[in-house]
């Protein structure tokens, strides 16, 4: 069996988010970029399936310019056999994304695809599920837990009520969540030896995806700053200071 | 390290250098420049090349033209010709502009960040063959059976606070190579055990330190004038402090505003942070910057003994480059361009000498040292105060440093006070208005990360003379000249921090706590502690500050 894994690069999660002065996005410059912590847990798990020896290949595939490569080559450090970068200078929307992961998986046929739930940038949470209706295979979705039992996999799921555990047929597409497992440290020989594992460059046009968005973004602009408190004596003020502002 | 450790991996190396700074880098870039065959290595501990790089910057191009001839026209991304210098004196109030010191003449010089600098130099590295690897701390030394230096040793991934393995256990490997070059910028902590092992310092003053304390700010676009440089001494430090700010304008409405600060101040309760904080709130100042944002901060120690306490520069095995050896410029305030140098020399020198023997007299013999000799006695003539220190300036400069005198370096931490001893002046230091509000908000644009669950890195070696003597004599020091409140004296019972009112029926003991995970690795702990028992060791790799463009 085959994994395919999506992953995508992101501001790191340590880098405090600044909006570009004049609202047109997030400034990027000299900004320090990562793996989506996410799709990390998703290509951990991957590898950990392949190492049970329930997988031959785990390849990973990311949407991007040449930059993306950065993260393609820190996965396959980590373990993967193989990456795929689906080059593109357009940003684009889920619905695009999975359509043009859709062409990766009918040619590489996977047993399953493992996406992180969401990307820490976008927050959409939207690709894996688009991409199990395009393909019209089951999905898993916030996965904590996962099993593979042959031609099927158990996966218990983080919901609002708690968690709920199911079985899907494979091939499936799985998002994961925070829970799943705690990602390897990439091994410093392995840089090097990932330096010398594939990666196949795809331009984005050739795959005979719409890139059409459904969604404009009109502008962007920072949370509001929190005001400066003041300091109160005691409790007769502090009722008196909510009464002064209509808090109470 | 636990001891039953299996043999590590190993991996070979020509040479490896330890830091991705600018000395590292250009070291790097020569080697393969002179001799493509040889095989690089440079292991950095910041998560991202430039990531744990803090300086002012303005540089002196010479070394880059000669390292990297064309690189005017693809520059590092931040990179503004200086157009006008203005050096001041400040008092709590006015301000008043001064002759700009020749050393201080920019006129041909660029505003960098050198971080930014670093993040443009190591794609050039690594196209030239050189195998950069980011997020890996060398954590020890690797000796061969002679006793010489053969390697480093790559600290532990995955090690818990109580030094037990985690799933995520990951064992170091071994790079060995016949010659490692030690890059690790001031106060590196490899440098200092190597400098002790092999007394290389045995025929040295004490070396000694300052502190630097800086924020990026996006400020109205007319109060930034890309080019411009600012310098000022005076308040807030008294007159027994040596030190000074800087303010460099860049392209974007982005101000590179900062201040360094001597390590070898008296007064035990002297903040450094706070001087810093002050004098963004000076009158002429404050405009500046009112209406603007940090975009991102830290600080880092800088190494100011030159000449005299430049320790002996090879050993066997290694070589000391850049700020680890101790090049820089103090009073041009600029150690960029002798870090490039001293890389290239060392490169050269290898290449031709296939070793790193006689690196220490080529060196001495270069025009790297002779720059250090000319300007020996500025810093130790601010020994004595401002004013005395200003006329030794003056006279060294006319005399080009040619006077048959050599003024001592001391060592820093002997240089405090104790609180019985120290008399405290006014700085007539104000409230203030402009963030970050304290250390902790200003860790925050340090974008500092640390794994909690990961042995403390600032080994205390003595732990009772934090409850004991040093409360009685200096009350902690440590709480206030780390810039990132890494120190607290916290009072509880046994480990367990207790709340109010919850000291019933047991003894309550102060103990210092130390937030580890605030650290912005700048050394400054490891200097100045009076009884000098912090010892300042790296964290898992990839941890620490994550700055963008200081």
């Amino acid at each position: 069996m085959k994994i395919l894994v999506g992953i995508k690069r992101v501001v790191d999660y340590n880098v405090r988010i600044r909006v570009k002065s004049d609202g047109s996005g997030i400034d990027t410059d000299g900004v320090k970029m990562s793996i989506n912590p996410f799709d990390e847990i998703a290509l951990e798990e991957a590898l950990r399936i392949r190492e049970a020896g329930n997988a031959e290949e785990v390849i990973v595939v990311s949407l991007g310019g040449n930059e993306c490569q950065q993260q393609l080559r820190t996965g396959l450090a980590m373990g993967a056999d193989r990456a795929i970068q689906i080059d593109t200078d357009e940003p684009l929307q889920p619905l695009a994304i999975a359509g043009a992961f859709l062409k990766i998986v009918e040619k590489e046929q996977p047993g399953l695809v493992i996406l992180g739930k969401q990307a820490i940038d976008g927050d959409n949470s939207q690709t894996g599920q688009m991409l199990a209706a395009l393909w019209d295979r089951p999905q898993a979705t916030f996965a904590s837990e996962l099993v593979l039992n042959g031609e099927t996999a158990t996966v218990t799921r983080e919901v609002d009520a708690g968690l709920e555990t199911i079985e899907v047929d494979l091939p499936a597409v799985i998002t994961v969540d925070l829970r799943l497992n705690v990602p390897r440290f990439v091994k410093l020989p392995d840089i090097m030896k990932a330096k010398r594992k594939p990666l196949d460059v795809i331009a984005l046009s050739d795959l005979g995806v719409t890139t059409d968005n459904q969604l404009k973004t009109n502008s962007y602009a920072p949370p509001p700053v929190r005001q400066k408190g003041i300091m109160v004596e005691d409790a007769a003020q502090l009722v008196a200071e909510l009464k002064t502002r209509g808090l109470v | 390290m636990s001891e039953t450790a299996t043999e590590r991996e190993v991996m070979e190396y020509d040479v490896i250098i330890v830091g991705a700074g600018p000395a590292g880098l250009s070291c790097a870039i020569r080697l393969k420049q002179l001799q493509p065959d040889l095989m690089v290595a440079v292991i950095e501990k910041s998560a991202e090349i430039g990531a744990h790089i803090l300086s002012g910057a303005v540089i002196e191009p010479a070394p880059l033209d000669e390292l990297l001839p064309g690189w005017r026209d693809n520059p590092p991304p931040i990179c503004v010709a200086v157009e006008k210098d203005e050096f001041s004196y400040l008092t709590s109030t006015g301000k008043r502009k001064l002759l700009t010191p020749p050393q201080q003449n920019n006129h041909g010089n660029f505003i960098v960040s050198l971080g930014a600098l670093c993040q443009w130099l190591a794609p050039q590295a690594e196209d030239l063959g050189v195998d950069i690897f980011p997020g890996y701390a060398a954590a020890g030394i690797h000796f061969t059976a002679d006793g010489s230096v053969g390697g480093v040793i790559i600290g532990d991934m995955g090690v818990s606070k109580a030094g037990e393995h985690k799933d995520t256990y990951m064992q170091g490997i071994e790079i060995h190579a016949p010659l490692t070059i030690l890059a690790e910028g001031c106060r590196g902590h490899l440098s200092k055990q190597l400098i002790k092992k092999f007394s290389l310092d045995a025929n040295s003053d004490p070396q000694t330190y300052a502190i630097g304390l800086k924020e990026l700010w996006r400020v109205k676009p007319e109060n930034c004038q890309p080019g411009k440089v600012q310098h000022s001494i005076g308040w807030p430090l008294d007159k027994n402090t040596y030190g000074g700010s800087f303010i460099y304008h860049l392209d974007k409405d982005r101000l590179a505003v900062g201040f360094v600060c001597a390590l070898d101040y008296e007064d035990p309760e002297f903040k450094p942070f706070e001087a810093f904080q002050q004098f963004k709130n000076h009158p002429s100042i404050k405009p500046l910057l009112e209406g603007g944002e940090i975009l991102s901060a830290g600080s880092r120690a800088l190494i100011e003994g030159g000449e005299q306490s430049l320790p002996k520069l090879e050993m066997p095995g290694a070589l000391l480059i850049g700020d680890a050896a101790g090049l820089m410029n103090v009073p041009k305030i600029k150690g960029t361009h002798q870090a490039i140098k001293s890389g290239m020399l060392a490169a050269s020198h290898v290449v031709k000498n296939r070793d790193g023997k006689g690196f220490n007299a080529a060196l001495r013999d270069s025009d790297i040292m002779a720059e250090l000799h000319k300007v020996r006695n500025i810093r130790p003539g601010f020994n004595k105060g401002l004013w005395r220190g200003l006329i030794t300036a003056v006279i060294e400069t006319v005399t080009a440093g040619k006077l048959p005198r050599t003024l001592k370096n001391h060592a820093d931490w002997s240089a405090m006070k104790k609180l019985s001893e120290y008399e405290a002046s006014d700085r007539h230091w104000g409230t203030r208005e402009l963030p970050p509000r304290d250390r902790l908000a200003s860790v925050y644009f340090a974008a500092t990360e640390h794994d909690e669950d990961q042995p403390v890195h600032l080994q205390i070696l003595e732990p009772d003379i934090c409850v004991s003597r040093c409360v009685e004599e200096y009350d902690n020091p440590c709480t206030r000249f780390c810039p990132a409140n890494v120190y607290e004296m916290v009072e509880d019972m046994g480990n367990e921090i207790v709340g109010e009112g919850g000291g019933e029926g047991g003894e309550m003991q102060k103990r210092l706590q130390i937030n580890s995970a605030n650290c912005v690795h700048c050394k400054t702990c490891d200097i100045k502690d009076p009884y000098q028992i912090i010892n300042w060791v790296t964290p898992e790799g990839g941890s620490g500050p994550n700055y963008q463009n200081l």
